[in-house]
């Protein structure tokens, strides 16, 4: 399908990119004609794997974490990709309120699951995590 | 991304105003400062003005889950107050409304506390 616009961020892995990273892919959702809502959304969702890859796949250890936003005819896709420890169980950790901090609520994925419309998750222990979630512009024009 | 708190003591209730977004990076600063207030005061009740929240996600409610099992072993309530429809339907989706109870006002809150 062709790419109507993408755009490449890598970010190190701090809390304080965490905001800076759903800033910058809000400010990308916008160049289609989402609602507010749903631009809330696509920024919950993005924040969410961010900070799972801070937390849990780097530790607050140093680490890259790359951001690959892409509009689509038909979706804007976002992809997020951490190198760090991977998820040994997928199914186990996408089930709500499984969570490893009993400060935390496990909704991550969750969150992303129910705001975009799809989430595939890819991960490999000691090697990383691929987030891709995809959300439908159908019916939506570009300004 | 900055987060102002202000803990104030009302008729003995924690008021807590909070502006800013609610995520991992400010989740610990918050934390602390409703820790420390309710250490000092040695109130219960708490009270969340979020009224300058703009944005919440898992890990602004998981500091908020935190404080309501700290508060509600000693019999404590969490209510909340002014809060925007985007950060409404966050805490609505986790459930965490069950256990927040809403007000329309800080003055509505205090007078039913």
């Amino acid at each position: 399908m062709a790419i109507k616009n993408q755009i490449k961020m890598s970010i190190q892995s701090l809390s304080e990119n965490v905001g800076i990273a759903r800033v910058s892919t809000a400010a990308f959702a916008a160049l289609v004609d989402f609602t507010l809502n749903e631009i809330e959304e696509i920024k919950v969702a993005v924040s969410e794997a961010v900070s799972n890859a801070v937390i849990h796949g780097y530790e607050y250890q140093d680490g890259e974490i790359e951001i690959k936003m892409t509009l689509y005819e038909d979706k804007i896709e976002y992809i997020i990709i951490d190198h760090g420890r991977g998820i040994a169980d997928i199914a186990l950790a996408r089930q709500p309120s499984y969570s490893s901090d009993p400060e935390r609520m496990g909704l991550g994925f969750a969150f992303m699951e129910s705001f975009m419309d799809e989430l595939h998750i890819e991960s490999e222990v000691n090697k990383g995590t691929q987030v891709r979630m995809v959300k439908k512009t159908l019916l939506k024009t570009e300004h | 991304m900055i987060l102002n708190i202000t803990t104030s003591l009302k008729r003995g209730v924690l008021l807590v105003r909070v502006e800013g977004e609610l995520d991992m990076h400010v989740a610990a600063e918050f934390r602390d400062a409703v820790d420390n207030a309710l250490e000092t005061t040695g109130v219960r009740h708490v009270l969340l003005n979020l009224q300058g929240v703009n944005f919440i996600d898992s890990s602004g409610l998981g500091v908020l889950l935190g404080r309501y099992k700290r508060i509600s072993v000693l019999g404590g309530i969490m209510s909340a107050t002014q809060i925007q429809p985007q950060v409404l339907q966050i805490l609505e989706l986790s459930g965490l409304l069950k256990i927040i109870k809403l007000y329309h006002s800080e003055k509505e809150a205090l007078e039913c506390l």
